[in-house]
């Protein structure tokens, strides 16, 4: 499990790299929440992976899950969540402004 | 009582934000004063709490009283008291200035999207915990934003999806840095985690290694270091002017948890060792380097004054790289200095712009403007402090800086010749875009427009002024400044007294917690006794019914979790 789990983060964050590396907007965009995914796999593997556990901690009961990673991811989760919401509407404003979605900045328009 | 205080630097805009939009959505004037109101009682709270925090030990507010390191807490010591009274100072300026300038009514929300802003930077500052300084940094990134893209228009628009997405790439990085610390420390209070990381052994701390570098990245994406800055130049020189002079503060915030992580978590005697010096002090120089050139290269004055912050983020860290008590107060001179300047330069840069009309901040022939004399007197004292030269606080400044690094030649020599290279740019802007207007024949058809709808120049330059103000205030109350900062750098040099403040007596208080709370319990059950039994139970009280009641309870809830797990499964 560990193996399927680690390289599942691996290929979503390579995945992810390569996307927002792009010159256009929606691969960007894309390649946020790829990154994200990976970044919420990972937090979550961070309290160290077991099947089957209760995330609580009482008395006589010896294994239990971590429950401060799932707290956290689901912190994290809203939040990258929003701010997909975010990039997403700043895009469709700057592609409606300037008439393309290249994420660059042109020459020109560097200066104002 | 003083304790309570602690969280209200957060919680008074987080309140206001809301009401602005919500209650006072279609009035611009009501939004003005509560905006002035919010901000005028930060300050006043900001002032309070450093006053508060001079006096003694940091002091900390548990929220929802949850014992660390379990709960989230908020710290107060000198550093970060320090920070709340800059960006209170600052953020009341530049409302100021956006109701002076009119900028406010040039599309929804500015004060509302300003108080959020505050909330995120106090939040982050007052924060001990590493978790939740990730998400007050969230707080501030998504109202900066909001206040980036503010009036719209085509490259403002285009640098505020770059800014956006490189700030978005910044947090994934902030939540891999956390989750590896997490793994290998097993929490993420900030004083727990310096305790828990000093007791590593040395042979484990390839992880924790790794989680310090990678933290160290992310810090370095928001306080704009080398070779993490290239979001910068183009974010300031678009962003409204206003705007841009609130994230001088911004760059702080990196900064400020730089400094606050590599002298209390990750200190340089301990794990990790050199590991944040080494990181950081020769980024530094690139630093220090490119931006000052930048001010040299730049072709307008916001390229100039957007590189003048990469410069004094640049010196003020090579102060902080050194991690010695001296270098860092002399480090916390600097960035009050370069906070103030840095948002006066952006604010006269916006006064010029707006009278420029047609021109811009393009090094370009312009006619003369309205109001010309005065923002040239401003622009000479700005870059004068900026630059370093004598008699405004920049000067001070590095002089600490070179002082405290003494023998370090490569350092001084990099910090004076880069001092030079920006008095000639400065020289240059300053020349080109004021003094060339006496030369330039104005035709009577194409002059400079007066400042579109500001509704009060006169306040958008006061406001100005007191940031200038603000310099010179800092130059002459140098003595009692540094000898203030000296204190608080003596205080982050020695961790114990955070981590004291934080955890010290955590478990008696948990316990006392758990023993009152077993005491109302158990008078609540003597009532009840008393009251089926005829006030016969007068005399259990105290020690006899708690230590029944407690472990009744327990295998209450046992059964009670134990019926709730097996009601499913009867279901099914």
């Amino acid at each position: 499990m560990e193996v399927l789990v680690a390289s599942a983060i691996g290929v979503l964050t390579a995945a992810g790299i390569y996307m927002i590396l792009r010159l256009r907007t929606f691969p960007v965009v894309v390649g946020m929440s790829l990154l994200s995914y990976a970044v919420n796999v990972f937090l979550f593997a961070t309290g160290r992976l077991v099947i089957n556990q209760p995330p609580i901690l009482r008395d006589g009961v010896t294994s239990y899950t971590d429950p401060i990673p799932q707290a956290l991811v689901l912190t994290a989760i809203v939040i990258s969540f929003g701010m997909t919401a975010v990039v997403v509407m700043l895009a469709l404003g700057a592609f409606i402004e300037a008439g393309n979605d290249r994420i660059d900045l042109e020459e020109e328009e560097d200066g104002q | 009582m003083m304790e309570h205080w602690i969280i209200a630097p957060v919680l008074i805009p987080a309140m206001l934000a809301p009401l602005i939009v919500l209650w006072m959505r279609y009035d611009l004037v009501t939004q003005r004063v509560a905006s002035i109101l919010g901000m005028s009682a930060l300050l006043v709270l900001a002032i309070v709490l450093m006053v508060s925090a001079s006096m003694g030990p940091p002091e900390v507010y548990r929220l929802g009283n949850w014992e660390p390191p379990y709960g989230i807490v908020l710290v107060l010591d000198r550093l970060s008291a320090l920070m709340l009274l800059l960006t209170s100072i600052l953020g009341l300026v530049i409302v100021l200035y956006a109701i002076g300038s009119g900028w406010d009514k040039r599309g929804w929300h500015f004060h509302s999207l300003m108080q959020f802003q505050m909330m995120g930077i106090n939040g982050a500052f007052l924060t001990g915990d590493a978790f939740n300084l990730f998400v007050f940094f969230e707080v501030l990134l998504i109202a900066s934003y909001g206040l980036m893209i503010h009036g719209g228009g085509r490259a403002r628009l285009k640098s505020g999806v770059q800014y956006v997405v490189y700030n978005l790439a910044g947090s994934t990085l902030f939540l891999f840095a956390l989750g590896t610390i997490y793994a290998t420390a097993g929490t993420l209070n900030m004083a727990d985690l310096a305790v828990k990381v000093a007791e590593m052994p040395t042979e484990q701390t390839a992880l924790i290694k790794v989680g310090a570098a990678l933290l160290m990245l992310v810090f370095a994406v928001k306080a704009a270091l080398v070779p993490l800055q290239f979001w910068l130049p183009a974010t300031y020189t678009n962003a409204p002017g206003p705007v841009a002079a609130l994230f001088a503060i911004m760059t702080k915030v990196g900064t400020y948890a730089i400094v606050r992580v590599y002298t209390l978590i990750f200190p340089i005697t301990g794990t990790i060792g050199t590991l944040a010096h080494d990181i950081l002090l020769p980024s530094a120089f690139l630093t220090i380097a490119i931006g000052m050139i930048g001010i040299l290269g730049a072709r307008d004055m916001g390229r100039t004054v957007a590189y003048a912050v990469i410069g004094s983020v640049g010196t003020m860290m090579l102060a902080f790289a050194q991690f010695t008590q001296g270098a860092t107060s002399a480090g916390l001179y600097y960035m009050i200095h370069s906070t103030l300047t840095a948002g006066a330069m952006f604010l006269i840069a916006d006064l010029v712009r707006e009278r420029r009309g047609r021109w811009g901040l393009g090094f370009t022939d312009a006619p003369l403007m309205k109001n010309h004399g005065l923002m040239a007197g401003m622009f000479f004292m700005g870059a004068i402090a900026m630059a370093g030269m004598p008699p405004l606080s920049g000067f001070l400044g590095k002089l600490m800086i070179l002082d405290a690094t003494r023998g370090q030649w490569a350092l001084w020599a990099t910090v004076l010749v880069t001092s030079l290279i920006a008095i000639v740019g400065y020289a240059r802007a300053g020349s080109q875009v004021f003094w060339r207007s006496y030369a330039v024949e104005a035709e009577e058809d194409d002059l400079p427009p007066a400042p579109k709808d500001a509704s009060s120049p006169g306040l958008a330059f006061t406001a100005t002024g007191i940031l200038l103000a603000g310099s010179v205030a800092l130059t002459a109350l140098a003595g009692p400044a540094s000898t203030w900062l000296q204190g608080t750098s003596a205080q982050l040099f020695t961790p114990s007294q955070y981590i004291d403040a934080v955890l010290a007596g955590a478990e008696e208080r948990a316990q006392e917690a758990a023993r009152i709370g077993a005491h109302e319990h158990g008078h609540m059950e003597v009532s009840e006794e008393m009251q089926a039994e005829d006030g016969h139970g007068g005399d259990a009280n105290a020690a006899d019914p708690h230590a029944d009641t407690q472990p009744a309870d327990q295998t209450d809830t046992h059964t009670g979790t134990e019926t709730g797990q097996d009601a499913p499964a009867a279901a099914h």
